[in-house]
């Protein structure tokens, strides 16, 4: 199901057939966008075929804002936000965090991209083994300009008695949280988590939702989570939902749910 | 099929995991190439050694005399467990040689005319026997010949009774007796100036006085004789006639060293391949390790399906001994070549009619099993994981490995260490094993680097030591017989003579308690400056007025110690027995020697002032004329030329010994860059996706490489002093190995030496480390995204 024309949510001064016009002005080109995507398409070559994750998509991301990008799996979620996250370039399109042409940008220039401006948070955690709680944000400070005190950081996530334990004597949601602590701590633009609870359970889950509701809060950090679980959709500030390599739908939401009120 | 299918994923295993596979196998092909090698050798030199003796009927017992009457030879077969007795005419002569400015030293040794000799039978290389009648015909040995270039048809001179003669060559041959064809104590061959002449009984005898007699005897010994008592027998009936004692094939030059060469090359044949396929098995057992925790999944699915614990382990055994085949179908091809060459070397020195590296099947069977054991060894420990994983365990995850504070806390690095340095010190923490197996084996390397090059230093140290230091003159003239004082000063007079000392030697059979030695009592003015006794650390030992020094190696043999009394019995002249005191020993480097002051040793002979030659210190400009001066001195035995040797010296054996070293210091650097990459690569495997996601969290190429190059940098470094202790061991126990008659190798290392060792495998190992950067810029970042490892 991908005809936008079925929700019939569309502002309505826009042609409901024309689809790719209607992409590019949702949300309207903001001035003050943060980063800002303008026809996207990536295409991958898997042999002789070529897979088209991206299709055309336009989107523009604010300041503060906390989006949930919304799909099955397949839908190009995920590519999108390797594009956000400045992991892969797109094969056509333009792409600027700020005054940042992201498109043409060296190998470098998107490590340094990243290493200044994005946290990650994986649906793994991917923490150092070998560190500890407190050296797994330390690491990451370590390289930033102007990082925060990583100590401080593992407080906010509701780590400050753990801040010595190893990942390995860490439950997977405080694992999460360390992952957390450890994406903000070098104060961030943008955080992008991928299926940052597909790992935990209902409980934990909530937990994670709850630190990076409150980071977003806090700090002011753009996040944007992409998930295929909907009932995550009540916290955010706009849903966008991707299928097939386009941007289906985008959704305001018009009051952000506290996720503890959130259940599925 | 299910076997097919699985040996599909095996292959394509092997595929994906070729660099690994490829550099380990590279180290078990060094392994079965130097087994192979010198296994092969080995036993082609013992085959070779062997069949020469039995065809061409070696000798086992020898002795030289004076002079003895042609009877005595019937005696001699009577003593019981003699078999056979050859009784011959040896004389050593000056010999002129086209293209040669130095005079040459012939050793002339009779053989019967019309039949051959019924003891050290001559094989025939090329040309004819000599023919009855024609007394001027001679055969030359092959080394000798080849040496100078000579060949069938051409003519020498040769000062034979104070007259030129010419001897005119008709054969090339080779005896069992000079394998290794050497002049009297010295070490190494120069067969530019020292060859063997056989010439005919009958025209050699009348020369020298020996008609109806003979100065030379050798025989062979009846299956289960005594060796000893037939040596005490000969000398018994020899004494009379001067004999110089009688030795059997255990004291015979080249055998001796023919043998001790035989010795050696068992104990490296065994020694490096071990080394060599430990570290193979080492490598086979932590790349199998990873193999097996990458593949926990599919080990799972295969046993969920029903596969047996047996199949699958099979399946990752299947591996270890692909790599094997792999190097052993490298390793036995190139050792094969490597032994041939070395053959080819052999032949350089040791002269058989035929030397070929032969390697019969059964030696490549054991060079493929003992690999494929080490692979399996390597091997087991990886699998039993394998065997005892259950199948839904397989399936889940490995939880993340523990971790704890380490070394770096407690010792306060702390505070003072990045973070990511306190990665790489905890990474090592955690697998202590793997980190010293991994130190040991790049030790390794850097220890066969040392050992490699130790041979030149030890080498030099000798030459420095005995033919620089003890040794300064530049010519040694030996006079064919002991002559008054006045020789000496003839000797001064010769042409560009700027300085003589005169030597005394005498042959001796040193007593003490029931050991003996037959050696050459060294006379030394005690002023001596051309030829000195120096100790291994350089210092002169001044030979006493009185009494003995001996080479502490000789004083080792007799058990005797200074302060002790030995009884000297000289095997000349009048052969007086006197009871000598040992003052002091000296550490020497070369052969068996005793020495004493030229007065005193006149003394005990009660002899006036007799000199046996005299060390030369000459204009070098005026040696040519010197050399043509001496070639025509009838009283000259022989001319020693020490820079002559020495050059001969370094452009044969420190050659060949160079082309050996240079094919160790080759696996040296395999098993180097072996070991550094498997174990960065089986590192960058275990932690790929650890790095990777740092690369996501914005560490920049160089960041992550420090990461895991610097845990393989460290490790290298650590190796680095370890390496040099157990290089250090390993040339110990070389020198201790080597500790022969002949020679004692010095245990000196140069710094020159470990610094080289260590060059190569730095080299090796930022090679290696090159080679991984550029593998970590491929890392994918966005699987780390989405999977867990």
């Amino acid at each position: 199901m991908r005809g936008p024309s079925a929700k019939g949510e569309w502002p309505g001064d826009l042609s409901k057939n024309d689809l790719s016009l209607m992409n590019s002005l949702l949300p309207s080109a903001r001035i003050d966008a943060v980063f800002h995507m303008h026809d996207i398409t990536k295409v991958y070559h898997m042999g002789d075929v070529a897979v088209h994750a991206l299709r055309g998509v336009m989107l523009d991301l604010l300041p503060g804002e906390f989006v949930v990008i919304l799909g099955p799996s397949g839908s190009g979620k995920s590519t999108l936000l390797n594009i956000l996250g400045g992991l892969d370039v797109p094969s056509n399109g333009q792409v600027h965090y700020r005054d940042h042409n992201l498109t043409a940008a060296s190998r470098e220039e998107l490590t340094r991209f990243r290493r200044e401006h994005v946290g990650f948070v994986f649906q793994f955690y991917n923490l150092i083994p070998s560190l500890t709680a407190l050296e797994n944000a330390a690491l990451v400070a370590e390289i930033s300009e102007n990082p925060l005190d990583p100590e401080e950081c593992l407080r906010m996530v509701g780590l400050g008695d753990r801040l010595h334990h190893f990942p390995a004597q860490l439950s997977g949601g405080e694992q999460q949280r360390v992952a957390i602590a450890r994406a903000v701590v070098k104060r961030p633009e943008v955080l992008l988590c991928d299926e940052p609870t597909g790992a935990l359970d209902y409980t934990t889950g909530k937990l994670v939702l709850e630190v990076l509701d409150r980071i977003n809060r806090e700090l002011k950090t753009i996040t944007a989570v992409i998930t295929h679980n909907a009932a995550i959709a009540g916290m955010a500030d706009r849903v966008i939902h991707i299928s097939s390599g386009l941007i289906a739908e985008v959704r305001k939401n018009e009051k952000r749910v506290s996720p503890a009120e959130l259940t599925w | 099929m299910r076997g097919s299918a699985l040996d599909r994923k095996l292959l394509r295993d092997l595929w994906h995991m070729r660099g690994q596979v490829l550099t380990l196998a590279l180290i078990v092909a060094s392994g079965v190439a130097t087994y192979v090698t010198m296994v092969g050798a080995y036993l082609s030199v013992e085959r070779a050694q062997q069949e020469h003796y039995t065809r061409y009927r070696f000798a086992d017992v020898f002795a030289q005399l004076k002079r003895a009457p042609n009877r005595l030879a019937a005696e001699l077969s009577s003593i019981p467990g003699v078999s056979v007795v050859e009784t011959r005419v040896v004389v050593e002569v000056n010999l002129d040689i086209p293209r040669l400015n130095e005079p040459a030293v012939g050793r002339l040794v009779s053989i019967p005319e019309g039949r051959e000799p019924g003891l050290n039978t001559l094989f025939l290389r090329r040309g004819r026997y000599i023919e009855p009648g024609h007394q001027d015909e001679v055969l030359a040995s092959e080394a000798f010949s080849s040496a100078n270039h000579l060949e069938v048809g051409d003519s020498i001179g040769a000062v034979i009774n104070g007259r030129w003669e010419r001897l005119r060559i008709v054969g090339i041959a080779l005896s069992p007796e000079y394998v290794y064809e050497i002049r009297g104590a010295e070490v190494f061959p120069d067969n530019r100036r020292f060859g063997v002449l056989w010439m005919s009984r009958e025209a050699l005898g009348p020369l020298f006085n020996m008609e109806g007699g003979f100065n030379d005897l050798s025989l062979s010994l009846a299956s289960g004789a005594s060796e000893a008592e037939v040596l005490n027998r000969v000398d018994r009936l020899l004494e009379p006639y001067g004999g110089l004692g009688a030795y059997g094939r255990d004291d015979q030059v080249s055998h001796r060293f023919l043998t001790d060469e035989i010795a050696q090359d068992r104990i490296t044949g065994i020694l490096v391949p071990s080394i060599f396929l430990g570290i193979a098995a080492f490598l086979i057992h932590v790349v199998l390790s990873r193999l097996v925790s990458t593949q926990r999944n599919p080990i799972g699915l295969l046993k969920a399906f029903g596969y047996s614990d047996m199949a699958v382990a099979m399946h990752y055994l299947k591996f270890a001994l692909a790599t094997v085949l792999l190097g052993t179908a490298l390793g036995v091809p190139l050792g094969i070549w490597l032994g041939r060459g070395l053959a080819r070397m052999y032949q350089n020195f040791f002269r058989f009619p035929e030397l070929s590296f032969a390697v019969g099947p059964s030696l490549i069977f054991w060079g493929i099993a003992i690999s494929a054991g080490a692979a399996c060894l390597g091997a087991l420990l990886s699998l039993r994981g394998v065997i005892a994983l259950p199948p839904a365990e397989a399936m889940r995850a490995e939880s993340p490995p523990q971790f704890k504070t380490g070394i770096a806390e407690r010792t306060g690095l702390a505070q003072l260490t990045s973070v990511s340095t306190r990665m790489i010190l905890r990474n090592l923490e955690r697998r202590p094993w793997k980190v010293a197996l991994t130190v040991i084996g790049l030790s390794f390397a850097v220890a066969i680097l040392i050992v490699g090059f130790y041979f030149f230093d030890a080498i030099d140290y000798l030459v420095q030591v005995q033919f620089r230091t003890a040794q300064r003159d530049d010519v040694t003239v030996t006079l064919s017989e002991p002559h008054e004082e006045q020789a000496k000063y003839d000797i001064t007079h010769l042409t560009g003579v700027s300085h003589a000392e005169a030597f005394r030697i005498v042959p001796a059979r040193l007593r003490f308690a029931h050991r003996s030695k037959r050696i050459a009592l060294l006379g030394l003015p005690p002023d001596a400056d051309l030829r000195r006794v120096v100790a291994q650390n350089l210092d002169v030992v001044p030979v006493p007025s009185e009494g003995l020094l001996l080479t502490a190696k000789l004083a080792e043999l007799l058990d005797v110690r200074p302060g002790e009394t030995v009884t000297v019995e000289v095997l000349e002249g009048e052969r007086p027995v006197r009871q000598l005191v040992v003052i002091s020993t000296v550490d020497e480097m070369i052969g068996l020697s005793a020495y004493m002051e030229i007065s005193t040793l006149n003394r005990m002979m009660r002899e006036g002032g007799s000199v046996s030659g005299a060390y030369l210190s000459v204009d070098s400009d005026k040696l040519p004329r010197l050399y043509s001066q001496l070639k025509q001195t009838p009283a000259v035995a022989g001319v020693a030329v020490r820079e002559a040797m020495l050059e001969s010296f370094y452009r044969t054996i420190a050659e060949s010994l160079r082309i050996s070293t240079l094919a160790l210091n080759f696996f040296a650097c395999l098993i180097a860059v072996g070991m550094v990459y498997n174990s960065a690569r089986v590192s960058l495997s275990e932690r790929g996706h650890e790095l990777a996601s740092l690369r996501v969290l914005g560490f920049n190429q160089r960041e992550i490489s420090f990461m895991l190059l610097g845990e393989q940098a460290l490790l290298a470094l650590v190796s680095i002093p370890v390496g040099f202790a157990i290089g250090y061991v390993f040339c110990a126990g070389l020198t201790a190995a080597m500790q022969t008659e002949l020679y004692r190798m010095p245990l000196v290392v140069n710094a020159k030496t470990f610094a080289t060792s260590v060059l190569i495998v730095a080299v090796a190992a930022i090679g290696t480390g090159a080679l991984l950067y550029r593998r970590l810029y491929r890392l994918d970042l966005v699987a780390v995204l989405k999977t867990r490892e």
